[in-house]
Order: C-alpha cells, then sequence, then structure tokens
C-alpha cells in the first residue's frame, strides 16, 4: 500500500470572533479513499472543507498536500497564486450551488474548457472534442455544447459543473453537498454518476454532506462532526451500523426509512 | 493447512446512550480458526449473537476486545481496530461477505452491481461480464433482468444478486449470514453447489445457515455461539 497519505490534516481550528467553527481536526486521506464528512448544519463541516481547500485560512494547524508537480506542500503556506494554480490542475471544487463553480455567461463548452487551456492545452479541435466527450459522460445531449448555463436545468448545472473540475483529471476532489437542493430522482442520477467517476478515475474525495444516504453510497470513510468536533470516525459502514457516540447513534436513527 | 482467519478473545457490547448509556453484551471471549477448506457453521439460539460475530469478522462491527488475524497478501493483518484503508483492502482482496439483503445502488444494472468487485481487482470489463452473467445464470436471473437495476427485483431475485457479487471475485475467506434464507428449494441448491465449489478450492468459509439440510450439505463443522449471560 502507498507509503504516503495525499492529504494530512494536525490541529487545525478555525475561529470566527468567539466562536469556534471546527477545533483540532486531524487525519491522513490516503489515495482513492474517499472521506465523508458528516454532521448537522452549524457543526462546522462546510467550514473544514474550507480550510482543507485553501478557500479559508485555519487560525492554527497545517494542511499537508502530496503534489504530484512538486511532493509535500503546506497548502496555506504556498503563494496565493500557486495556490491558485494547485486548484486549478490538480484539485476540483465542487459547490452545492452550480451557479458559484461554473460561469453563467459563457457556454457549457467553455465552462470545460476552461480548465483544460489552464493546464496548457491549447488547440481549439482538441479542447471542443474532449469538451464534448465530457458532456457526454455526465449526460448532457450533446447539441447543447454552445449554450449557456443559464438555459440548463439544477441537475444539468451540476453534471456540468462535475464535469468542469473533472476535465483536467484532478487528483483530489472537494465536494460540497453536490446533491443538495436537487429533486430526489436528479439526485440519484447524479450520485450514480459520481459514484461510477471516482471509482473509474481512482478519484481522492473529501465530501460533506448532511445525508447519511448519500454518504453510505459515495464514501469509504467518515467523520462525524458535532459542534466543530470530530466526535467519531471509521470506515462508513461500521459509523452506520454500529455507532458508538451519543450524537452518531442520535444522526442514524433519525433516519426515515425509505 | 494452517488457518487463514484465526479470531482470540473476541468481545463486544453494544452501548445505546439513549437509554442512558445501557450496555448489552452480546460477544464474550470468542475464539475461532478456519482454516483453507473447511466450513464453520456457527449455531445457538436467536440472538445468541451470531450475526453479531460475523460482522466483526467482516470488521463492520468494532470489536472491543480481542484480536482478528488474517491470511492477506502473503502476511497476517490485524483486523480488530485496523486502519479504515486496511480492512478495505482486506475487504477487496480477501473477505468476501454475503448478507440477507442486497443494499440497492440505484440505477445500476444487476449485471454491473455483480460484476464490480472483479473490475475493482482488475478484471477486464469483458472478463467481468461474462463472469458476471455466468453466476447469474447459475443461481436462475433470468437473462431478461440482467440489465435492469435491482430495486424492483423480488427478496430472492435481489438476495441472489448479492450472492452471485460475492462469489465473482474467488475470496479466499467468505462470510455467509443465510444466503439461503429467501430462496425456493431450486436456488437453494444451487446456492450450496456454489458454496461447496469455493470450498473445494481452498476458501475458508464461516456462515449462518438455519436451514439444517442446507447446513449438513456444506458445512464441515459447527461452532456453538452462547449468548454471554448463559455462559458458566
Amino acid at each position: 500500500m502507498t507509503a504516503r497519505p495525499l492529504l494530512s490534516v494536525r490541529d487545525l481550528t478555525k475561529r470566527f470572533g468567539n466562536r469556534v467553527a471546527c477545533r483540532d481536526v486531524a487525519f491522513d486521506l490516503w489515495p482513492g479513499e474517499v472521506l465523508g464528512i458528516v454532521g448537522e448544519s452549524g457543526s462546522g463541516k462546510t467550514t473544514l472543507l474550507n480550510c482543507l481547500a485553501g478557500r479559508m485560512t485555519p487560525d492554527t494547524g497545517s494542511v499537508i498536500y502530496d503534489s504530484n508537480a512538486s511532493g509535500p506542500v503546506d497548502v496555506h503556506g504556498l503563494s496565493e497564486a500557486r495556490r491558485r494554480l494547485l486548484t486549478r490542475t490538480e484539485w476540483g471544487f465542487v459547490n452545492q450551488d452550480a451557479r458559484e463553480g461554473l460561469r453563467m455567461g459563457v457556454s457549457a463548452g467553455a465552462n470545460i474548457g476552461e480548465r483544460l487551456m489552464a493546464i496548457g492545452e491549447r488547440h481549439y479541435g482538441e479542447i471542443r472534442r474532449t469538451a464534448t466527450d465530457w458532456l457526454g459522460r455526465v449526460e448532457i445531449d450533446l447539441d447543447r455544447l454552445d449554450d449557456r448555463p443559464t438555459d440548463f436545468s439544477g441537475g444539468m448545472r451540476q453534471r456540468l459543473q462535475i464535469a468542469r473540475n473533472l476535465v483536467s483529471n484532478p487528483w483530489l476532489v472537494f465536494m460540497d453537498e453536490p446533491t443538495g437542493g436537487l429533486d430526489v430522482s436528479v439526485q440519484a442520477r447524479i450520485l450514480d454518476l459520481l459514484r461510477g467517476l471516482v471509482e473509474n478515475l481512482h478519484l481522492s474525495a473529501v465530501l460533506v454532506t448532511h445525508d447519511l444516504g448519500v454518504a453510505r453510497l459515495l464514501t469509504h470513510r467518515l467523520m462525524v462532526m458535532q459542534g466543530g468536533r470530530v466526535v467519531e470516525d471509521g470506515l462508513t459502514d461500521q459509523v452506520l451500523d454500529d455507532p458508538q457516540h451519543a450524537y452518531t447513534q442520535m444522526l442514524v436513527s433519525s433516519i426515515l426509512p425509505a | 493447512m494452517p488457518p487463514v482467519l484465526r479470531v482470540s478473545g473476541l468481545t463486544k457490547s453494544f452501548v445505546i446512550h439513549a437509554q442512558g448509556g445501557l450496555a448489552l453484551p452480546v460477544l464474550r471471549d470468542v475464539a475461532l480458526a478456519v482454516s483453507p477448506g473447511e466450513c464453520v457453521a456457527l449455531v445457538g439460539p436467536s440472538g445468541a449473537g451470531k450475526s453479531t460475530l460475523l460482522r466483526c469478522l467482516y470488521g463492520n462491527y468494532r470489536a472491543d476486545a480481542g484480536s482478528i488475524r488474517v491470511r492477506h497478501r502473503n502476511d497476517h493483518v490485524e483486523l480488530a481496530g485496523a486502519e479504515p484503508r486496511v480492512t478495505l483492502d482486506v475487504r477487496r482482496r480477501t473477505l468476501g461477505f454475503v448478507s440477507q439483503f442486497l443494499r440497492v445502488i440505484p440505477r445500476v444494472p444487476a449485471v454491473d452491481v455483480v460484476a464490480e468487485p472483479a473490475l475493482r481487482l482488475g478484471a477486464t470489463e469483458t472478463e467481468a461480464r461474462r463472469r458476471a452473467e455466468f453466476l447469474l445464470g447459475v443461481l436462475g436471473i433470468p437473462p431478461r433482468l440482467w440489465l435492469l437495476p435491482p430495486a424492483t427485483f423480488s427478496g430472492g431475485e435481489q438476495q441472489r444478486v448479492n450472492i452471485a457479487r460475492s462469489l465473482i471475485a474467488d475470496y479466499p475467506i467468505l462470510l455467509l449470514d443465510e444466503p439461503t434464507a429467501a430462496l425456493d428449494a431450486g436456488n437453494r441448491d444451487g446456492v450450496v453447489e456454489l458454496i461447496n465449489q469455493r470450498r473445494a478450492a481452498g476458501a475458508a468459509i464461516v456462515g449462518i445457515f438455519h436451514d439444517a439440510a442446507v447446513r449438513d450439505a456444506v458445512a464441515s463443522r459447527v461452532l456453538d455461539v452462547v449468548p454471554p449471560g448463559a455462559q458458566p
């Protein structure tokens, strides 16, 4: 098995004024693993995700990423320019609201092609060919290539955002409630798509969700957060089938059976 | 042959916080060793902890104490308290689990549900699909269902899809929780035949078989699982 974690997090704490959003978080993410962060609204899971992805600066602690291009780097010690390069080349970030992750004013094809250009692809025909291929992989009709995402449904926008993120073959993808706010049938399609892509591309990912069904389907491991702390972690099926902490037991027993 | 699964001192209780931290002891100091070609049937009254033991062996339930050592990649690996990535690797290559219930994945066709473990182990798409179709055929799932997601299948059909999925990867250690519970006689015999083939091929098997005829047909010995309260 691999000797080095892809992401190594130690003693991470983030405060907003007097309020502690997340406290003393530490874990290693190994290549090929999908880690879920679950908990109720306000438990600090999105703040943690933003700190991991370099979108927010923690007050204390470190996030070390084993970069494919340059070996282990301290995400929060990088210059802004290098961090931005990392997020466009080796990472992806799927927002809950696709409008935040897409450029709504340009075509679907341009949304996908942009990241290819960021990693140095210059051949227009090749970019268009890859963009078309990815539209197909996320099950969007190919004749929508030149349409803007403003004309797309919520589910289509989310699939386009996924294509935009994965087209450059990232090593690590952060996802914030990727199916939140969508109809159940639309959710199922996106979950199935994500599951297949994660499996086939051997992606590593950190996924924030409050939906334990989504966590069960997509993740290998779980961290349960309550009040900014990780109260329990383990294999996903261990945590959901044999919850140890009082808070996890409450979460698991609160699910309505379908 | 030396055992490929060796359990000692395995102890497990459930603590229920909503009941003021009520502790329910289920397993106390369980020991077990299984060699290739053996099939151990767990027997005991309902509630004795047979399923809990099986789930602990798979790493699905966390042991409070004790050791679960499995032969994995020419080495011995401790599963009790193992890191997630260790347990996942053992499950991918070494340890298969057949439960009574299939956890249905929306939109994925039955044949792909079955083929997935083989693909993860590096089989080609064609090879994995061919083996999946073979197993579905042996287990009596009609070809017209192969391309449909199992969500709409009957309980027995889902169970057979699950068995096919668990047998496609030729795991050296197999855990079977009532693999024939919802099956009619013909399909039950098919499952018994597959289990015996795996045993003859050298798999070490631990299972729960309520049906005495099935147990007699597959098991090489039995292990009594006794509720902790009933122990001397």
